[in-house]
């Protein structure tokens, strides 16, 4: 049988202060771990949330991003009537957009700015988005066509100066007035403000050619169909992707992070399980007298080992704990991170998953028995008179 | 050294047994072709001065210690050929010890202390706890159950290391210096344990101390020199010189 798990719980608590110590070194690595998940999976669910199943984008062919395509009001006219797309009192639901960016000063420090996506779209572009769920329209109102007003995003309003209702914000020929906040859920849209696309193309001198499409399809079968039409159309030169498939394309901004992320906290990790093996081999030592005690009491060098192990595991698991209490104020935090397709920031909200929280747990766990293992193998192996006489 | 015959059931049989420590070229004869038999429910007091080899004598009787040569034989099994483990589970049944400076897991209590060599057996928590507390009680010691070995007396913490020694009802007791940091009422109260479970409960006893009031308790004592134990009622040399017995 093993040797009792209160033995190890008391002598945790009776060391109160190294234990604390420790804890905390594995605390810190363990929350920035926690921290980077929570932010990569935030970035993921804002740009995978975008997608609706049944929009279809269409760019130029070879585009990238929305930002470096084009697509004309003539092929916009032949795209409208592919068979496929949903209508809304006989009208297609599509959208032909436009998209450029533009600086903005942060709230929280004006001297720095970001670049932010703008984008013009007709009122169909915003009843398609609607249809899909998530949008409305939570301070103000809609800009009216034809106006120089945006609706700025919800995340853009939070983060971005001068994007209160009433506000004038300086772009292409002149001023834009700030009508309305529109609230995209947790999307990407919430990165965005949005014009009426016509004057939008006027003033970015682009009459006649803008960026992208939107279609809604009928369901997601004709949405493959949709694509396939659309790049199968000689006459377009054009190409379609799922919208769901574009922004999935664009969770590759959030991996420079996760690389960095996960690399800092492994070097913290290897930092804190040499602490938790400083810790656990002057625990050894000083308690060298009671490993004797428990051997010659009949305890194997098998339980003395776990026993030793065990202490650290909890120990790690303890700071395991601490790191996760630490980082869970992040939960639903807004943040931004550059996106390097769209050239523009991406607000977003730190997810903190049970997944990331669990892989919090293990990492802990991985660095106790790391940090336990030589320790605990150092006290089964003394003799029982050694360890007798090592005090 | 010294030569003993059986006389009927043995718990202890030594025949040429040799104990020599080595350390680089150095070698140190701890224990010198001891014959020595010690009959059950003996109380047997093993003096002599420091370095006679009589703490060397208690750690091979427990197994905790093999010798270099000879035959030790303990309630009938040769402990000298035993592997690893079935030494240590042989020792967790047979043996209970006793250290001079009681050796108690401070964080524990003193019925967890007590308690902690049953965990090696297939006993239920709750048969655990009560052949625990029959321990304690035996020494006297029922209303401490729950006291950390910090808040007892010297006295008292050697009772439980004693109440521990005993609650597997192992056949041998073995104490070392069992007195030695204790004062003269607590040494008596540790001795008078020791000798109630002589004579009432029939544990063969074998104590190392350099106090002659410690000895008196027990009912034979033999000296050790130099490695060498001396024949029955012989001392070492100068022994009166160096002790000082009141």
């Amino acid at each position: 049988m093993a040797i009792p798990l209160s033995y190890n719980f008391r002598n945790l608590f009776v060391r109160k202060t190294t234990t604390i110590m420790t804890a905390l070194g594995i605390a810190l690595s363990v929350a920035v771990l926690v921290g980077i998940s929570a932010l990569v999976s935030g970035l993921n669910g804002a740009l995978a949330v975008t997608g609706d199943p049944l929009h279809v984008i269409v760019m130029r062919q070879g585009s990238t991003a929305e930002l470096n395509s084009t697509v004309t009001r003539e092929q916009f006219q032949n795209l409208k009537f592919i068979e496929g797309i949903t209508e809304e009192n006989g009208e297609p639901m599509a959208s032909l957009e436009v998209i450029t960016v533009f600086n903005l000063p942060f709230r929280s420090n004006p001297d720095e700015v970001a670049n932010v996506n703008v984008r013009g779209l007709p009122p169909m572009g915003i009843r398609l988005r609607e249809t899909a769920g998530t949008l409305q329209i939570s301070r103000g109102r809609w800009f009216d066509p034809g106006k120089r007003e945006v609706a700025v995003g919800r995340g853009i309003f939070e983060t971005n100066d001068g994007t209160s209702i009433g506000d004038k914000l300086n772009f292409g020929r002149g001023e834009w007035e700030v009508v309305g906040v529109f609230d995209a859920g947790k999307s990407a849209y919430n990165s965005e403000i949005w014009a009426d696309a016509n004057l939008l193309a006027v003033d970015l001198g682009r009459g006649g050619t803008l960026s992208t499409a939107m279609l809604r399809a009928e369901d997601e079968a004709t949405a493959a169909a949709l694509k396939n039409r659309v790049a199968d159309d000689q006459r377009l030169l054009l190409e379609a992707l799922s919208e769901r498939e574009y922004y999935e394309k664009q969770t590759m901004s959030g991996q420079p992070v996760q690389v960095l992320g996960v690399f800092v906290s492994i070097i913290m990790a290897i930092g804190s399980s040499f602490a938790a093996m400083n810790t656990m081999y002057a625990a050894v030592a000083r308690r060298a007298r009671e490993v004797g005690v428990l051997r010659m009491l009949g305890f194997s060098r098998g339980s003395v080992l776990l026993s030793f192990l065990l202490e650290s595991l909890l120990l790690s698991l303890l700071g395991g704990m601490l790191g996760c209490l630490l980082v869970l104020p992040l939960d639903g935090l807004g943040g931004r991170i550059g996106n390097f397709i769209t050239f523009s920031i991406t607000t977003f909200e730190f997810e903190i998953t049970s997944g990331a929280l669990l892989l919090g747990m293990s990492f802990a766990a991985v660095m106790g028995v790391l940090g336990g293992v030589l320790p605990a193998r150092a006290a089964a192996r003394e003799e029982i008179l050694g360890s007798m006489r090592n005090v | 050294m010294s030569e003993e015959t059986g006389q009927g059931e043995q718990a202890v049989e030594l025949r040429g047994v040799v104990k020599e420590y080595r350390r680089d070229e150095f070698s140190v004869l701890a224990l010198n072709n001891v014959d020595l038999d010690i009959p059950r429910n003996d109380f047997l007091a093993l003096m002599g001065p420091s370095g006679s080899g009589k703490s060397t004598m208690l750690h091979l009787i427990a197994g905790i210690d093999r010798p270099t040569s000879g035959r030790l034989t303990v309630l009938g099994d040769d402990i000298g050929g035993m592997g690893e483990k079935e030494l240590a589970a042989w020792r967790s049944e047979n043996i209970g010890y006793i250290f001079q400076t009681f050796n108690l897991i401070p964080v524990l209590t003193a019925l967890e202390n007590v308690e902690l060599p049953l965990l090696l057996t297939r006993l239920s928590k709750k048969q655990r706890l009560e052949n625990a507390k029959t321990a304690l009680d035996i020494v006297g010691l029922s209303d401490r159950l729950d006291h950390y070995p910090r808040q007892l007396s010297g006295g008292q913490e050697q009772r439980v290391a004693i109440a521990r020694a005993i609650v597997t009802d192992p056949a041998i007791i073995l104490a070392d210096e069992p007195t030695g940091d204790l004062d003269a009422a607590s040494a008596k109260e540790a001795l008078n344990a020791l000798a109630l479970l002589n004579e009432q409960h029939g544990k063969t006893i074998v104590i190392v101390t350099h106090d002659p009031h410690a000895a008196r308790y027990a009912r034979k004592t033999r000296y050790l020199e130099k490695g060498d134990l001396l024949p029955e009622g012989q001392l070492p040399e100068d022994w009166f010189a160096t002790t000082a017995p009141t």
